[in-house]
């Protein structure tokens, strides 16, 4: 009696491209949805910018070393805004009272997770490329000159924010929106600890080794080197995506506990607090 | 009792025990939908109708027993059978910024529908909802909203409708309208309606059969005329109300 596609339980590319719509439908609607997926990141990068610019005119090092400040701002935005597009396309659903339907329909978590990473890389598209083009403009800061160094760096920060990005659906699905601040602050204990604007030999040596725990601590020593003494180093990349495989299985484990305690505690339907 | 035959029914709920920490949801309960009936689950509120409803969906992991629902177990077997079920309920939203056909084309999608477009054109048509189509859905009226709702219930044509309180806080007129809706699809369709509802003259005119739950318990299972009869009141609401306060003489007399 019903029009089906063979692929109801099989993963189906289709159902991620109609979550995919749902949310682009809500972002294409909406214009401070869109602007806000700017502004931030592009006070964040004149500030630092700025602050790059003055402190470069005081100092020999930050004049040889230009640019890691704000190529710093720019790759945590990377980490920072890649989690939020996934979180907030997440939390949308819960603000909307639409994840009982979405629950309860031929949805696949695996799919559902698929769409919102693509979301995620809509989202940063977003904020991330006119931010770009201003540093360019206002700095002479070009990060798509960084080239294929950067394509490895953008993709070992997408992988840590999906991974943290899924472990916070998860709670989300688990505690419903009492725990919403999680999806906005979890990301910041990453601040200091993966070395964002300074060295990791900077930290105190037991503290070193929990910021070596974290993939895009890799990505951050990778960039200065790259920046201040003009090295690529692979070693440090191959480190990160190592650790990015096990930090991500780690957030889909946890993902599916919560989902499933989720099932046992009868939360999916309210999502409240 | 009414005991449809158990490997006709669609729904197969088998001493289902539902706990939450130290309260118990559903306790031991068991029943089966045939195939083309309408059942109501009536209670008051705790009664464990939402709970049941929800491990029919796969919502809720049972604690003890089994759901069965089109031959799979639920919720572990649910992806083989979700596209044949739907549900609607007043305690979900579609989203508010999309417009009718925007919710709609998504839905279409995930269900599997392979004519997503006809399937909405038809839809419009059945509930007369061309005039708002491309209107977001949260500037719909509550009445525009239902039918809007209950178009995405439909939108896969199930086998299995799940309906929580669907006339919930609305006037009569839509109530009426939407319950003869719900009568021609069944009937059109032959397919099989479970509804959780507190309004009883929506239950005598839609159901044939219900099942009356107190604190996770069935307390009684019948027709709603051999359940008025046998309590010796005038309507289902008077059998409600007996059943809710505990006050059954009319039923042990009955017996």
């Amino acid at each position: 009696m019903t029009q089906q596609s063979p692929d109801h339980v099989a993963f189906s590319p289709r159902r991620v491209g109609a979550m995919v719509l749902r949310h682009w439908y809500l972002l294409s609607s909406s214009w401070p949805r869109v602007l806000d997926l700017i502004y931030w990141p592009a006070v964040q990068m004149l500030m630092w910018g700025f602050l790059q610019q003055y402190v470069s005119q005081n100092s020999g090092f930050f004049m040889k070393a230009a640019g890691t400040f704000i190529g710093a701002v720019m790759l945590w935005d990377i980490l920072f805004r890649g989690q939020l597009g996934f979180s907030i396309s997440f939390l949308e659903e819960m603000y909307a009272r639409n994840l009982g339907n979405l629950m309860m329909s031929p949805l696949r978590p695996a799919e559902f997770v698929a769409a919102l990473m693509i979301q995620s890389m809509i989202r940063l598209a977003i904020g991330m490329v006119p931010v770009s083009l201003l540093a360019i403009a206002f700095f002479g800061f070009n990060l798509w000159g960084l080239g294929l160094a950067l394509a490895v760096f953008f993709l070992n920060l997408l992988l840590t924010s999906w991974a943290i990005g899924i472990l916070v659906a998860g709670i989300l699905l688990r505690h419903g929106l009492g725990a919403e601040n999680m999806a906005w602050s979890f990301m910041f204990l990453f601040l200091p600890l993966t070395c964002v604007y300074y060295p990791v030999d900077v930290l105190p040596g037991w503290l070193q080794v929990f910021a070596w725990m974290l993939p895009p601590t890799y990505v951050f020593e990778g960039m200065r080197a790259l920046i201040v003494e003009h090295v690529f180093r692979a070693d440090l990349m191959i480190q990160s995506f190592g650790l990015n495989a096990v930090w991500f299985a780690g957030g889909v484990m946890g993902f599916l506990l919560f989902l499933r305690s989720a099932r046992r505690e009868g939360t999916l339907l309210q999502g409240g607090d | 009792m009414l005991v449809p035959s158990v490997n006709a029914s669609p729904i197969v709920i088998d001493r289902l025990v539902k706990r939450y920490k130290s309260v118990t949801a559903v306790d031991g309960i068991s029943f089966a939908v045939g195939a083309g009936s309408c059942a109501a689950l009536l209670g008051g509120n705790g009664a464990g109708k939402t709970t049941t409803i929800s491990t029919i969906m796969g919502l809720v992991e049972p604690t003890e027993g089994a759901v069965t629902v089109l031959g799979a177990a639920m919720p572990r077997q649910r992806h083989r059978v979700l596209h044949r079920i739907n549900f609607e309920s007043p305690y979900v939203n579609m989203p508010m910024r999309l417009t009718v056909r925007q919710n709609l084309n998504v839905f279409g999608m995930l269900y599997g529908c392979d004519d997503v477009a006809g399937r909405i054109r038809t839809l419009a048509e059945e509930f007369d909802m061309h005039a708002f189509l491309d209107r977001e859905t949260g500037k719909l009226s509550s009445g525009q909203k239902t039918r809007v709702a209950l178009a995405k219930s439909l939108i896969n044509q199930p086998e299995i409708l799940l309906l929580d309180e669907p006339t919930a806080s609305l006037d009569p007129d839509t109530a009426d309208w939407v319950r003869g809706r719900l009568e021609r699809y069944r009937h059109e369709r032959g397919a099989t309606i479970l509804l959780a509802s507190h309004n009883m003259n929506e239950v005598e005119r839609l159901c044939d059969r219900v099942i009356m739950l107190k604190t996770g318990r069935i307390e009684d299972d019948d027709t709603p005329a051999r359940l008025v009869a046998r309590y010796g009141r005038s309507n289902l609401e008077e059998v409600f109300l007996d059943i809710a306060r505990g006050t059954g003489e009319a039923r042990e007399a009955a017996r």
